[in-house]
C-alpha cells in the first residue's frame, strides 16, 4: 500500500510534468492525497484526466459566476484551484451550476478543501450522485466504490447555512435525557456547592 | 530588560545557519529525555559466528512497544559504499510499531534489506542501513577475541563501528504516515522515532562486535568495555538529499529556530545567574574544548573553521575567568554582546548552545513547539491584496531584493531529482542539461521574480486570488510569502543557486538540530558526522547525566 505521503509527492511531480506550475501542482498533491484519504479513487481518474489532456483541450475558468458554460469540457484542475482561491466571494451565490466539467471526482476534492476554508458544508449534485463536503473532515457520498464518471454535463454546488440537523422537539427531548445526571440543589448545597457569593457585588 | 528575539536577516544566512552546534533542544537529546524511563530490553539475537542474522530490540512503556528490527547480512568489500546508489549494506533496520510476529519478520526479512525498493507497510514507522567501518570493527573484534581492549586513539580518530547512510522516515517506501502517530505523546518532538532507531542501531553494534569477537576465541574473549562503548557513537554519511528538507518544510524550520532563538532571548533576560549555573555553564564549556580538539577532518573549509573556532573559544573563556563577573546583573547578556564583538560566527552559536546548559526550565518546553502541523498554513489567503503582499515581501526578504538574478553567478545552479535514485542534486545550469526540470528550491529567484510582478500592476488593491489567476507560475512563493509573514525564521534569507553556494550549510543546520557533533565535509555536497557520541547506553538511561555531550573522553 502506497503511504499518503508517496501519493502526495508522486502527484505533485507528475502534475509539473504535465505544465502545472509548481504552485498549481502541490494544490493537486494535497487534494489526491485527500480523496485517497476519504477512499475515493483520485489517482485512477487523475491518471486517466492527464492521459486524456495529451490529446484533448480542455478549458480554464479564471473567474467564477453563478452559472458557468464550457464549450470544451473545464479542466476540473484550475476550475479547483480558482473555487479555493474565490470561496470567500462565490460563497455568496448559495448555488453554483457548471455545464461540462471533466473527471469530476477530481474536482470534488478542492470543494472539500474550499468547504472547510469557507466554513461551510457544500453539497454537491451530478449524474446519479450526491455528495456532501463535510468541512473537509470527510466527503459522504451515494457513489462510495462506484465508478465516478469521467465527464459530467451539470453540477450543482450549494453552500449550506450553518445549522442543526434535527428539530427543537429532538434536542429537548435528549436534553431531558442529560438532565437526569444533574442533583437538585438544596438550599444548603446552593449556600456552598459553588465558590462565589449568592451576591457579588464589589 | 527586554532582549529582542535575533533579527531572521542576519540569523537565517547560509554562513550563520551552517555555524550551528547541538544543544539541548537537539533531537537527540531531547528523544533520551523523553525514552529514560521506558523499559529497555534485547528480545532476540539470532546472529551466526560471524555476526549475520537478526535481532530486535525494544522500548517499551505500558501498553505502547517500540522495535528495532535488524537484519546483519554478508557483504563483499566491494559492494560496500555510503552513497545512495549502493544496493547492499552491512546491516539494514526498521523500527516496528509493537511487537513483530514471526510472519512480520519473515516479511521484514525480505523487505528491509532492500531498502527503497522493498515495500514497507504502516506498521513501520522508520527504515535504515549501515555500513560497518570495516577498519575499526575488525580491529575491535580481533583484540576483543585476543582478550584486550582496542586502540583507544583508532577508536577516537573514527567514534564509530558503523555508519549509517540513510534514515527515512514519515511515510517513504509505505512507512506509516506522519498523521497515524502523530497525537503519540512521546514523540511529540521532531525526528524522535528516527533517532530512536539511530539509538537502538549503536547498541546493536555493540553486541554484534561481542558476538563474533566471542565466537572467534571463546575461551579469550572479553567484552567491550562500557566506557569505550559510551565513548563510541553511530557514525553518518550524509549528501544532499538532506537539503531541500530544509526549503519544503518551512513552518517546521520556524519553529525550530524560533525555538532556539527563544531560549537565547530568555537566557539574555536573567537577571542574576545563580552560582550553581553560571559554574555549570563554565563547565561545560571548558570540557567541550576536548570535542574541539578531538574533531577530525581532511576538509581544508571545516579545518579553518575548527582552527578560528577553537581560538575564539580559548579566547572567550579567558575573557570569562578574567575578565568577566557572573555577579553583575544579566550577565549572559553581556557575554552575548561580547561574543557579537569579539567571535567568528561559529563560536557565537557554540556558545549560545552551551548557554542552555543549565537552564531546562527554558528548554524544556521549547521542544515541544518544534513539530510543526503544516498542512494548518498551506491554504493561501486568496481574500487579501497585492498591496498586503507587497508589504509582506519587502519587510520579509529585505536582502534577497537586493540581489541581481540577472547576473550569471547569482544563478549559476539549479537543484533537480535524479532519475536513477529519485534523490535531489545540484548542478551548474551553464555546464549540465535538466535545468528546465529545476525544482522549485530557488526561494530567493522567484520571491524576487514575485516581486517585480506585483511591482509592474498598475492596481495594487487587486486580491491575491485575482493576482493568482494571472499569474499561476508565482503560486508557489506567493504561498510562502504569507507563511513567512506569520513565521519569521521560516525562510532561508540567501541565494541557494549562487555559485558560491555552500550546500552543506544547509546540511548542518539540519543537523546540528539532529545533535550530530564533528562535522566532517568530504567535499561541499557532503559531508559524515557522528551521533550519539558520549550518550549514556540504554540500561544507563533511567539515571544519567544530561552534560553527557561535553564529557565524552574522547
Amino acid at each position: 500500500m502506497k503511504s499518503l505521503s508517496e501519493i502526495e509527492t508522486a502527484v505533485k511531480r507528475a502534475s509539473r510534468a504535465v505544465g502545472f506550475s509548481w504552485g498549481v501542482s502541490e494544490e493537486v498533491g494535497k487534494s489526491i492525497r485527500l480523496l485517497e484519504l476519504f477512499g475515493l479513487a483520485g489517482i485512477q481518474n487523475l491518471n486517466q484526466y492527464y492521459k486524456e489532456r495529451e490529446i484533448k483541450k480542455f478549458e480554464n475558468l479564471n473567474s467564477i459566476s453563478k452559472t458557468n458554460f464550457a464549450k470544451k469540457a473545464f479542466c476540473p484542475i484550475t476550475l479547483g484551484v480558482s473555487f479555493l482561491d474565490q470561496i470567500k466571494i462565490i460563497e455568496n451565490f448559495e448555488t453554483i451550476h457548471f455545464k461540462n466539467i471533466a473527471y469530476p471526482v477530481i474536482f470534488l476534492s478542492f470543494l472539500s478543501r474550499a468547504s472547510e476554508i469557507g466554513g461551510k458544508k457544500i453539497y454537491v449534485k451530478f449524474d446519479q450522485y450526491e455528495i456532501l463536503l463535510n468541512l473537509n473532515v470527510n466527503i459522504f457520498s451515494n457513489g462510495f466504490n462506484k465508478d465516478f464518471s469521467k465527464h459530467s454535463n451539470n453540477i450543482e454546488v450549494k453552500f449550506l447555512d450553518n445549522h442543526d440537523n434535527f428539530t427543537d422537539t429532538e434536542w429537548n427531548s435528549l436534553y431531558k435525557l442529560a438532565e437526569k445526571t444533574f442533583v437538585e440543589e438544596s438550599d444548603s448545597l446552593k449556600q456552598s456547592g459553588a465558590g462565589a457569593g449568592l451576591t457579588d457585588n464589589d | 530588560m527586554k532582549v529582542e528575539l535575533r533579527d531572521p536577516n542576519t540569523i537565517m544566512k547560509l554562513s550563520r545557519l551552517g555555524s550551528f552546534h547541538q544543544s539541548k533542544l537537539s533531537f537527540l537529546r531531547s528523544f533520551l529525555s523523553e525514552f529514560k524511563d521506558w523499559d529497555y530490553n534485547r528480545d532476540l539475537f539470532n546472529l551466526d559466528k560471524d555476526g549475520y542474522g537478526e535481532a530486535i530490540y525494544s522500548f517499551k512503556k505500558k501498553d505502547r512497544v517500540y522495535s528495532l528490527v535488524c537484519f546483519a547480512n554478508k557483504i563483499e568489500d566491494e559492494e560496500r559504499s555510503d552513497r545512495v546508489i549502493a544496493t547492499k549494506w552491512d546491516a539494514a533496520f526498521t523500527l516496528y510499531d509493537g511487537v513483530p510476529s514471526k510472519d512480520d519478520i519473515k516479511r521484514l526479512k525480505n523487505e528491509v534489506p532492500k531498502q527503497e525498493i522493498g515495500r514497507l507497510t504502516f506498521k513501520e514507522l522508520t527504515l535504515s542501513r549501515a555500513n560497518k567501518s570495516v577498519r575499526v570493527f575488525n580491529h575491535v573484534v580481533k583484540n576483543l577475541s585476543e582478550g584486550k581492549q582496542p586502540d583507544l586513539d583508532l577508536l577516537s580518530k573514527v567514534g564509530y563501528l558503523y555508519r549509517t547512510t540513510a534514515v527515512y522516515g514519515s511515510g517513504k517506501f509505505g512507512l506509516a504516515d506522519r498523521f497515524r502517530i502523530k497525537n503519540r505523546e512521546e514523540i511529540n518532538g521532531p525526528f524522535r522515532l528516527e533517532m530512536m532507531l539511530v539509538y537502538l542501531v549503536r547498541q546493536f553494534t555493540f553486541d554484534q562486535v561481542n558476538h563474533v569477537a566471542h565466537n572467534i576465541n571463546p575461551k579469550t574473549a572479553v567484552k567491550l568495555n562500557n566506557q569505550i562503548c559510551k565513548n563510541l557513537g553511530i557514525g553518518n554519511s550524509t549528501g544532499l538529499g538532506m537539503a531541500p528538507f530544509i526549503v519544503n518544510h518551512p513552518t517546521l524550520l520556524n519553529n525550530w529556530i524560533l525555538s532556539r532563538e527563544t531560549a537565547l532571548k530568555k537566557i539574555r533576560e536573567i537577571k542574576i545567574v545563580k552560582d550553581q549555573d553560571s559554574e555549570l555553564f563554565k563547565d561545560c564549556l571548558k570540557k567541550s574544548l576536548k570535542n574541539i580538539t578531538s574533531w577530525n577532518t581532511d576538509s581544508e573549509y571545516q579545518q579553518n573553521k575548527i582552527r578560528l573556532l577553537l581560538r575564539d573559544v580559548k579566547k572567550f573563556i579567558n575573557h570569562v575567568e578574567n575578565d568577566f563577573d557572573f555577579q553583575s546583573e544579566f550577565p549572559f547578556n553581556q557575554i552575548y554582546l561580547w561574543l557579537e564583538q569579539n567571535s567568528c560566527e561559529e563560536c557565537i552559536e557554540y556558545v549560545v548552545s552551551i548557554m542552555m546548559e543549565p537552564y531546562n526550565d527554558i528548554t524544556g518546553p521549547l521542544v515541544s513547539n518544534m513539530s510543526s502541523e503544516e498542512e494548518k498554513y498551506f491554504n493561501i489567503p486568496t481574500n487579501r491584496t497585492v498591496q498586503e503582499l507587497l508589504e509582506i515581501i519587502k519587510t520579509r526578504y529585505p536582502n534577497i531584493l537586493d540581489i541581481n538574478f540577472d547576473q550569471k553567478e547569482n544563478h549559476q545552479n539549479f537543484w533537480f531529482i535524479s532519475k536513477n535514485k529519485e534523490e535531489p542534486r545540484m548542478a551548474d545550469r551553464f555546464e549540465e542539461h535538466g535545468s528546465e526540470l529545476e525544482q522549485p528550491l530557488a526561494i530567493a529567484r522567484d520571491i524576487k521574480k514575485l516581486y517585480e510582478e506585483l511591482l509592474s500592476l498598475k492596481n495594487d488593491s487587486i486580491t491575491i486570488a485575482q493576482f493568482l489567476s494571472l499569474n499561476p507560475n508565482l503560486r508557489h512563493v506567493v504561498r510562502r510569502a504569507f507563511i513567512i509573514e506569520k513565521f519569521p525564521y521560516s525562510e532561508i534569507q540567501d541565494n541557494t543557486i549562487g555559485k558560491s553556494i555552500v550546500p552543506i550549510d544547509m546540511l548542518r543546520l539540519k543537523l546540528s538540530f539532529f545533535g550530530a557533533l564533528k562535522f566532517d565535509p568530504r567535499s561541499d555536497k557532503w559531508l559524515r558526522i557522528c551521533m550519539f557520541q558520549g550518550a549514556p547506553l540504554p540500561n544507563e538511561l533511567k539515571n544519567y547525566d544530561e552534560q553527557w555531550v561535553y564529557k565524552a573522553n574522547n
